[in-house]
């Protein structure tokens, strides 16, 4: 396995850079208006932050390909998490993402007996596939855009996942999700449904002493424009509680995502990732820096 | 003589019953040049007027709004990502009716005289990047204008779905 989804990482940066590269000497980048491809979602495609959209990574319209690279920074009281990687949109239509994600237990990592600077690592490969509907043209009805996809994510901590009752080291989320841009109240709207096993994402593994069943959650973002640039909001996304050591929480955010110009954004969050393996009212900042072309 | 002929003509072809047509080849203000015949109506618009003038108002009115056409035509003519599909364009006509199209579909209470939205860019091959490009013109025309960005979008919502007409398949 380790193989494949190295390349593929290492693939997914790349292109990017290949396309940019080939395509600097038109001095035009991407087709769509400013943030209506999202943002990069922490999971790596496009999405709001927490949760993931129904809209396809990168500037370019179905005429093109475009994508998008993300670093993201969470500071929450007792963890940091940080991650990385880019998606690719093929045509506005599918798009295909990998993700790093460190999850560095700091100090905190010795009082679970892990060692200081205990970091669990994740990847995850995504793949998007749009099946209806446009979020941004489609303004005389209420169809939103939707989007089916699936995330394989593999932590590298089995011994550790096992030990805290963790089923399984890898494992694969499956979604649907809605999103619809309502230009008349100049809001965003977006929501969808995971069937997942994974704990804190997967940070934690797959499945659990308590329950080893796909489950559904619900993810949603809701966003006021306030300007071509900056959209400011607030998410929700629901989690399975499957480990018996630590009960999971729900994580929510407040949101405010501005775009410098059509390549670089930034997203800046309050989040609310509730008690993490036993440490509880885990709360701070995100920040995400994000190049799309 | 010719001009008792084209009279003579004219009033044939009112007989007959295509009016509309004929008023509108006959009707062409001082700057604009003729085009071929239609049938003006504001289902050509393609789009239902808003109930209330509310929004309208942030516009400036019909003033404002021939401002804000002449802005996003003045911006077009000379944008490098789509000036060539104008080049052969009646740019005073095409300020005209895209001023009337506003008012009318802002509920301003004008009527549109301009053709059809399928027929009109039919064969033009605009693609979705230069449907995009030509909404950031309009963008910029009205926040010259001073219209409030909530209001900008109530515009843009009315607009959006003419994409599906405008953009070549
Ligand atoms: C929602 C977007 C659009 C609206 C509301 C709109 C509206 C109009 C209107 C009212 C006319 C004049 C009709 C007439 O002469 O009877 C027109 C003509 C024209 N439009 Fe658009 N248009 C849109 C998008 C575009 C785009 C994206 C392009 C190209 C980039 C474009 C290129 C043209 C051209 C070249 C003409 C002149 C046609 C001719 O001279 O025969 N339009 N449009």
């Amino acid at each position: 396995m380790k193989l494949p989804v190295a390349t593929a990482l290492a693939w997914a940066l790349i292109t990017p850079l290949a396309i940019t590269g080939a395509s600097a000497a038109e001095l035009q980048t991407g087709g769509k208006l400013l943030l209506t491809g999202g943002v990069s979602a922490l999971e790596g495609g496009a999405g709001g932050g927490l949760a993931t959209w129904g809209v396809i990574a990168g500037n370019e319209t179905r005429d093109g390909i475009g994508g998008k690279v993300h670093a993201t920074f969470i500071d929450v009281s007792d963890y940091t998490l940080r991650a990385y990687g880019g998606a690719v949109g093929f045509h506005d239509r599918v798009e295909l993402s990998a993700t790093r994600q460190d999850f560095d237990t700091g100090p905190t990592g010795a009082k679970l007996g892990l060692g200081k600077g205990f970091t669990f690592k994740q990847t995850i490969l995504g793949a998007k596939l749009r099946v209806l509907g446009d979020a941004v043209y489609d303004q005389d009805r209420w169809l939103p855009q939707v989007a089916i996809g699936a995330q394989y994510k593999t932590n590298d901590q089995g011994d550790i996942v096992h030990a805290v009752g963790g089923q399984h080291d890898s494992g694969v989320d499956y979604y649907v999700a809605a999103t619809k841009l309502l230009l008349n109240q100049s809001l965003v709207l977006s929501g969808a449904v995971r069937a997942t096993k994974a704990n804190q994402t997967g940070l934690l593994g797959f499945g659990g002493d308590k329950s080893d069943r796909y489950k559904a959650q619900f993810e949603g973002s809701a966003g006021v424009l306030l300007s071509k640039r900056l959209v400011v909001g607030g998410e929700y996304r629901s989690k399975p509680s499957n480990l018996g050591f630590a009960k999971e929480d729900d994580w929510m955010d407040l949101f405010a995502a501005y775009a410098i110009n059509k390549t670089v954004s930034v997203t800046a969050a309050y989040v609310d990732l509730g008690d993490i393996a036993t440490f509880r009212n885990q709360r701070g900042l995100y920040v995400s820096l994000q190049a799309g072309f | 003589m010719r001009h008792l002929t084209s009279r003579a003509v004219l009033a044939a072809v009112l007989a007959l019953g295509v009016a509309g047509a004929a008023f509108a080849q006959d009707a062409v203000p001082p700057d604009e040049k003729p085009v071929d015949p239609y049938v003006p109506s504001n289902a050509n618009a393609a789009a239902a007027p808003r109930a209330d003038a509310r929004v309208f108002e942030a516009f400036h009115g019909k003033a404002g709004l021939t401002r804000i056409a002449a802005g996003l035509v003045d911006r077009s003519i000379v944008d490098p990502r789509i000036k060539d599909i104008f080049a052969t364009t009646d740019v005073p006509r095409l300020k005209r009716t895209l001023a009337e199209q506003f008012c009318f579909v802002l509920g301003g209470g004008c009527d549109y005289t301009g053709r059809d939205m399928a027929s009109v860019h039919k064969d033009m091959g605009v693609t979705d990047k230069d449907f995009n490009a030509l909404v950031e013109n309009l963008q910029a025309a009205m926040a010259v204008e001073g219209v409030p960005f909530f209001a900008q979008n109530q515009l843009l919502a009315k607009l959006a779905p003419m994409q599906r007409k405008v953009v070549a398949r």
